[in-house]
């Protein structure tokens, strides 16, 4: 078998750095960035949540076919979120009356 | 014939084709994952976008450092996953079944804290419905709180799922089943294990850390 075997000390590498990530999230979350704030927390929950799937998840040892599948999985949530966020924050931009149903 | 050939299903190749379809497999599920939790993330999203001080306001009450523990025992079980996976690799049967144990403990303890903690909500009376806020409490709160139940819920129900997994994959790698051509089973429940860690990564910021400072 050509698998690819991870050595312990790279799991231990990520172990260590996701722990980190995590005392610094929740440090960063006492400090008052303003909208910042959500901005740092989601960029660090992202970078863990990358470096999970790469090694624990073995993603960056595995076939090409696998990463188009994931690949399209985050596509798909981000469609999700971006039609939601399309529809949510440019509500109110136009002035009301404007639209179906309007009388003159 | 090796004792791993006989794993091999009739409709596969060989070992090594059945070990990729069983990967892709357990991705494809897991993206289907992905979606459903992406629709609590997204609810979740709009509501908080909607009452941005209601849901700061709630997220008050959490505890932030029985959530912050809870977000290292289940990163450290997702170490141990990977290590339970890494000995399977080898072929180390007792190895296997030790970190799998181990990865079955530190999820009972993520999942004895949650109690606690879903616990002292209880008492202060921010389960959502008729009895919501009656200590004072802001009723728009109870908005954040049907959001925290319901994602951190489902979060643990896969939780309880994965340690009845676990707990049949470390039978089976006691009993000797798996090896370093056959491990497939191993490495599929630690995908599912380690999603199940990223969920909880996301939901760690999005319900103990907002308005904090």
């Amino acid at each position: 078998m050509t698998e690819h075997v991870v050595r312990p000390t790279t799991y231990y590498a990520i172990f260590a750095i996701l722990l980190i990530f995590t005392g610094v999230t929740a440090g960063v979350a006492f400090i008052d960035l303003g909208p910042l704030n959500t901005f740092v927390a989601l960029t660090i929950a992202v970078i863990k949540a990358t470096l999970v799937i790469l090694y624990f998840m073995h993603l960056r040892y595995s076939t090409k076919l696998t990463w188009i599948f994931v690949s399209a999985g985050v596509f798909w949530f981000l469609i999700l979120m971006a039609f939601l966020f399309a529809d949510v924050l440019s509500r109110g931009w136009l002035p009301p009356g404007v639209g179906w149903g309007a009388t003159g | 014939m090796s004792e791993a050939s006989t794993r091999l299903a009739h409709h596969f190749d060989d070992l090594k084709q059945q070990k990729e379809a069983t990967t892709l497999g357990m991705w494809t599920f897991l993206i289907t994952e992905i979606l459903f939790f992406g629709g609590l993330f997204a609810g979740y999203a709009e509501y908080r976008s909607r009452f941005p001080e209601a849901f700061a306001h709630g997220s008050h009450h959490l505890d932030i450092v029985l959530g912050t523990i809870n977000t290292a025992v289940l990163i450290t079980s997702s170490l141990t996953m990977a290590m339970g996976v890494h000995a399977a690799q080898l072929g180390r049967r007792k190895k296997t079944t030790v970190f799998l144990l181990l990865t079955i403990v530190f999820g009972l303890v993520f999942l004895g804290i949650k109690a606690v903690e879903y616990w002292h909500k209880y008492e202060e009376g921010l389960i959502p419905g008729a009895g919501f806020g009656l200590q004072g409490e802001d009723r728009q709160q109870m908005l954040f709180f049907a959001f925290y139940f319901l994602m951190t819920g489902m979060h643990a129900l896969h939780m309880v799922i994965g340690v009845g997994i676990v707990g049949i994959i470390a039978f089976f790698a006691w009993r000797g089943r798996y090896t370093p051509d056959y491990y497939g089973p191993v490495e599929v429940t630690g995908l599912y294990w380690h999603f199940v860690d990223i969920v909880w990564i996301f939901l760690f910021p999005l319900l103990y850390l907002i308005g904090r400072h």
